[in-house]
């Protein structure tokens, strides 16, 4: 039982992010019927954002006087932080603590920006384009993207992490009456969970109660009728797209402190996002995050020892295991809606 | 030491014998004419070229990063640029800074991108297109292997970098092939008493193996010298290469009846696995009465940055450390020279990887000027039971048998309150060579043959 509830907890946080991804993968589709492969480089560039808020809030000066050698034995000056300088030393100390929830602030008009020149820059002149063109095209974006991030950033992994206050873990199992340690889950994992529900629902919210939004939910049901009606829809389709871009970047703000980022990232998560918008159902946003928190779920309790010794290699294939199986029960996924890539 | 000089002699030999009546400054030309000839890539102008076949993109371009630098550094050293670096403190005497054998040294780069069938297209194009007589570099024992059945069949001499599994000189040895860097038996054979004395000898291990040819030799020899001191393993998990997320690896280990936890991981694996376990509390969860403790039986300075304040306390092994001379005396002479050389020229100290190659380089070099010849079997010759110092790791066997090198073994800790960002590992113990030396026919390097050195064309 406390194994069972476990590896529930576990695929929530990993369910998050794909459900958060492919949030912003299937609002492009249902917008702009763009098949965009460059979101995972969305995500992480997001996490690059709060790479670089950390980075800034610890640019610092040297000490006036030198304290030791450095490791050629010449004089070793201490790095003295800005934002101590100008902050007082605890109250800099603490922004330095706090730079990943901070670069949320800097993370959304940034992420937006960026979408809005990917899509009018480069993804609007491959609307009328076959879906195979817009994936080479935003699959080449990625690359692109990923390599640049690599040359400023270097390869290896930038460790990242969460406030003092959110280290360490909860123990779950004392709360449900098991014994201490059987089910122990990291706060910022749920920190994690949390946030993601929260974009979620402000995204639902946001197409649900605003009249942006309902008429953006018009322009994705029937797009022409909209135009006909003097709407510009594809100034309201490209703020979908930056929104999207911003979803992405939260993601990856936020997932900074649960694996140190790297370049590649993105592309870690982009095969396994696009399955779940499959499953889920092409153009549907319920289907997304039902499918992103199933599937994540699905691929921690594959991962456990007992199933990979009974099946090897099943925490590897799974999700497309599944995957198969909803398309060969439901074509259009769990969710997908008519008419959807079916002309 | 072995000095080998067969060839310059029989060609002297055959020079004389078949000389007669010609000029003296004929003799020469035609018998070194003839020394050079008979094998892949001879040299014929007035340079050399070798080749370094690094990881330049992908995961472990930033480890690549730092093998290019040293291996730079050492083609100005032996090319008689800079300060000299190891030159000075080599016990070997034989290279004077003007190139190998009197030929300036060129060098070609590769890129392995961590996978085997780029990192020999590389290896090929620099053998086939840029004449490189020599292969070198690399970050992963898939690509060492690989390459290093490439050189075995081209005919060229491969002196691998970065590669820590048994098999590379264990059931995939071959004779072009030379690996200076230590492997996962001596990592685990080092580890051992350490482990014994900092966690006792009652304790249940719980093992995360990436499941590849490095994490099963790391988690086969790091098992055997644990359960040897009376550990019990607990369960082994594989863990695959690709995994970003290893959560659902990390939470059932309490459960477990574990009470260490062995991460034979490398690169990102390692940074990932490590962070999740401290995320989930090991660090400071207790077990079976005792504290809970986490190993690394292979550290990188690399990785141990990508993982940050995560790797504080926690034990592991190096082949090398720039702090060695400095914090274990005279022994490792050698360590300091090489760091002075690359601190000044990049600004920071080598890590183990940029120290296997720059000696990797120093030590082909010196192995053909002993030989007087390019040919790789002279090379070879000269390099088999070879003795050297001064490299920075102490007194060093280059084995015949297997092509190993055997020397002291480095292990360390991650710093709990680091001065600086290079400064993130202490010196626990350094591991005498007698302790991590197997016999060549030990069962974890069994299967394979060393076979016969191949000149190529």
């Amino acid at each position: 039982m406390e194994a069972f509830l476990l590896q529930i907890l576990n695929g929530l946080d990993k369910g998050s992010a794909y459900a958060l991804i492919a949030l912003g993968l299937t609002l492009i589709f249902g917008t702009l019927g763009v098949v965009n492969f460059a979101h995972g480089a969305l995500f992480m560039l997001g996490a690059f954002v709060a790479v670089t808020m950390s980075r800034l809030l610890q640019l610092s000066h040297k000490a006036s006087e030198p304290s030791g050698t450095d490791f050629l034995g010449n004089p070793r000056y201490e790095d003295v932080l800005y934002v101590q300088d100008i902050f007082g030393a605890e109250l800099g100390q603490t922004l330095v603590d706090w730079a990943v929830p901070v670069s949320i602030l800097v993370a959304i008009p940034v992420m937006l920006l960026i979408g809005f020149v990917m899509e009018r820059g480069l993804i609007k002149h491959f609307y009328k384009r076959p879906h195979a063109d817009q994936i080479l095209v935003t699959f080449g974006l990625a690359i692109v993207i990923q390599e640049v991030i690599k040359y400023f950033y270097g390869a290896n992994p930038i460790p990242t992490p969460a406030p003092d206050a959110f280290r360490g873990s909860f123990d779950f199992g004392v709360l449900l009456g098991f014994d201490p340690n059987t089910i122990i889950y990291p706060y910022w994992r749920l920190v994690y969970f949390f946030f993601a529900a929260i974009i979620i629902a402000a995204v639902f919210a946001f197409l649900q109660f605003t009249t942006f939004g309902m008429v953006v939910r018009a322009g994705m049901a029937d797009r022409e009728t909209v135009g006909l009606l003097g709407i510009d829809i594809d100034r309201r389709f490209t703020i979908m797209f930056g929104i999207a871009a911003a979803v992405a970047g939260l993601a990856g703000v936020m997932y900074t402190p649960i694996n140190p980022p790297n370049y590649h990232m993105g592309m870690d998560f982009l095969v396994l996002s696009f399955v779940v918008v499959v499953v889920g159902g092409m153009g549907s946003l319920p289907g997304a995050v039902l499918a992103g928190f199933l599937l994540g779920i699905l691929e921690s309790f594959a991962s456990t020892t007992w199933a990979t010794t009974a099946v090897p290699g099943i925490n590897q294939i799974i999700i497309y295991l599944v995957a198969i199986a909803v398309l060969l029960t439901r074509p259009r996924g769990l969710m997908g809606r008519r008419g959807v890539m079916e002309e | 030491m072995t000095r080998s000089h067969f060839t310059r002699r029989g060609v002297m030999k055959t020079g004389a014998a078949t000389g007669a009546g010609l000029t003296l400054p004929t003799i020469f030309t035609g018998a070194s004419r003839a020394q050079e000839q008979g094998f892949t890539n001879a040299p014929t102008g007035d340079t050399v070229t070798l080749g370094f076949n690094v990881p330049q993109t992908g995961p472990y371009a930033d480890e690549g990063a730092d093998e290019l630098r040293a291996f730079e550094l050492a083609v100005e050293h032996l090319n008689g640029e800079g300060d000299g670096g190891m030159l000075q403190t080599f016990s070997s005497k034989e290279l004077d800074g003007s190139g190998i054998m009197g030929k300036r040294v060129e060098f070609v780069t590769g890129d392995t991108q961590t996978k085997s069938d780029a990192a020999r297209a590389a290896a090929q194009s620099m053998i086939q297109k840029d004449g490189a007589v020599m292969i070198s570099g690399g970050s992963s024992s898939g690509v060492a292997v690989a390459v290093q059945g490439l050189c075995q069949d081209a005919g060229v001499i491969f002196m691998s970098g970065l590669t820590h599994s048994n098999d590379t000189t264990g059931k995939d040895k071959k004779a072009n092939g030379f690996r200076h860097f230590f492997n996962a038996y001596m990592s685990a054979a080092a580890m051992a008493p350490v482990l014994e004395s900092l966690y006792g000898t009652d304790r249940k291990a719980y093992h995360l193996t990436a499941d590849y040819t490095w994490g099963w030799t790391q988690q086969e020899s790091i098992a055997a010298a644990t359960e040897a001191l009376g550990w019990e393993t607990v369960e082994n998990v594989l863990t695959p290469l690709a995994a970003t997320d290893f959560s659902s690896y990390i939470a059932p280990v309490l459960n477990s009846g574990a009470d260490v936890l062995v991460l034979n991981h490398y690169g990102g694996n390692m940074v990932n696995s490590l962070t999740n376990a401290v995320q989930f509390g090991l660090k400071q969860a207790q077990a079976n009465g005792k504290d809970f403790q986490i190993v690394v039986p292979l550290y990188s300075e690399l990785m141990a940055r990508g993982a940050g304040e995560n790797i504080a306390g926690i034990p592991g092994s190096q082949n090398w450390d720039w702090k060695l001379e400095n914090e274990r005396g005279s022994r490792y002479t050698g360590t300091n020279a090489f760091v002075q050389s690359f601190g000044q020229k990049y600004g920071f100290p080598p890590s183990q990887a940029a120290h296997t190659c720059y000696a990797q380089t120093l030590l082909y070099a010196d192995a053909v000027t002993r030989a007087g010849s390019f040919n790789p079997c002279a090379v070879v010759e000269a390099l088999e039971d070879f003795e050297f110092d001064g490299l920075g790791n102490g007194p060093t066997l280059y084995r015949a048998a297997d092509h190993q090198c055997f020397k002291d073994v480095v292990v360390v800790r991650g710093k709990e309150n680091p001065d600086n960002e290079f400064d993130l590992v202490e010196i626990v113990e350094v591991t005498p060579t007698e302790a991590v030396t197997y016999e060549p026919d030990h069962p974890m390097f069994a299967g394979g043959e060393l076979g016969e050195c191949n000149p190529g064309a």
